[in-house]
């Protein structure tokens, strides 16, 4: 097997294989779990996926929260659980790979932040014995899945779109 | 930045008009995505084309825009277009902000 070949990929009547070896699927089948627990929580790590939309105006960022963090919120539940109810299978639709993908990208946005990742620091190696590196790990792993999933995502824009 | 007050008080004054939209009701809102770390340039040019239908190519050009230069505006338009597209790049993970254009 070429080390290149996909994860992911896109079948001829539009749904998705999901090649994963066991190894991983132990590591994924956890993850979403997690996140269920954590979404609802203030845990600081949040405040990466739930930003401010006017950091300068406190009485207008609130009116934007009152207005959509209930349904943002519900949102990454339910992906979240569609990811967990489909973590052990081979073929999934559009709309579940979608989910899959939003909570993908959540946990790397969580543990991003946590790892205090910045451009100059986002490629370095953290050394086997450091605290950080079991989480580095993880964070590396989900950023190689997830180019995966964008990938297969992408072949099925509108290649029309004009603007 | 200033950090997000995540319990913001109340309002007091909720009938009062809002004073800005009463003195300039013409000037759009810009929606602006700002660089981060931590997204993948591929995931954040695949929301711009998925969310906006835009282009691959003007959807590249607004991803590198934003990790060049820091941050690019994405849509502009009424404050009701600026919340629901800012809401929707916050539901893709996107660190995206309103203002009003000048």
């Amino acid at each position: 097997m070429r080390a290149s070949q996909p994860r992911i990929r896109r079948t001829r009547k539009g749904e998705f294989e999901l090649r994963l070896p066991a190894v991983e699927r132990e590591v994924l089948r956890g993850l979403p779990g997690e996140l269920r627990e954590l979404l609802p929580t203030d845990d600081p790590a949040l405040e990466r996926i739930f930003p401010p939309a006017h950091p300068d105006d406190a009485r207008l960022d609130a009116e934007y929260r009152e207005l959509v963090h209930g349904d943002l919120l519900a949102g990454r539940l339910s992906a979240v659980e569609v990811m967990e109810a489909t973590v052990d299978a081979t073929r999934v639709n559009e709309e579940q790979l979608v989910a899959w993908l939003s909570a993908v990208n959540d946990l790397r946005l969580i543990l991003g932040s946590r790892l205090g990742v910045t451009e100059e620091t986002q490629y370095e190696e953290i050394a086997d014995d450091d605290p950080r590196s079991q989480a580095s790990a993880l964070y590396h792993y989900l950023g190689w899945l997830e180019e995966q999933i964008v990938e297969a995502l992408a072949e099925g824009l509108d290649p029309t779109a004009l603007t | 930045m200033s950090a997000t007050p995540a319990i913001a008080p109340a309002p007091v004054e909720t009938d009062r008009p809002d004073a800005e939209d009463v003195v300039r009701p013409d000037v759009p809102w810009l929606v602006i995505v700002w660089n981060d770390p931590i997204n993948l340039m591929s995931y954040v040019t695949f929301v711009f084309q998925k969310l906006f239908g835009y282009s691959h190519q003007k959807a590249t050009k607004l991803m590198l825009d934003v990790h060049h230069k820091g941050k690019a505006v994405v849509s502009s338009g009424s404050r009701e277009k600026a919340e629901f597209d800012t809401s929707r790049l916050h539901a893709h993970g996107l660190w995206a902000t309103m203002q009003r254009g000048t």
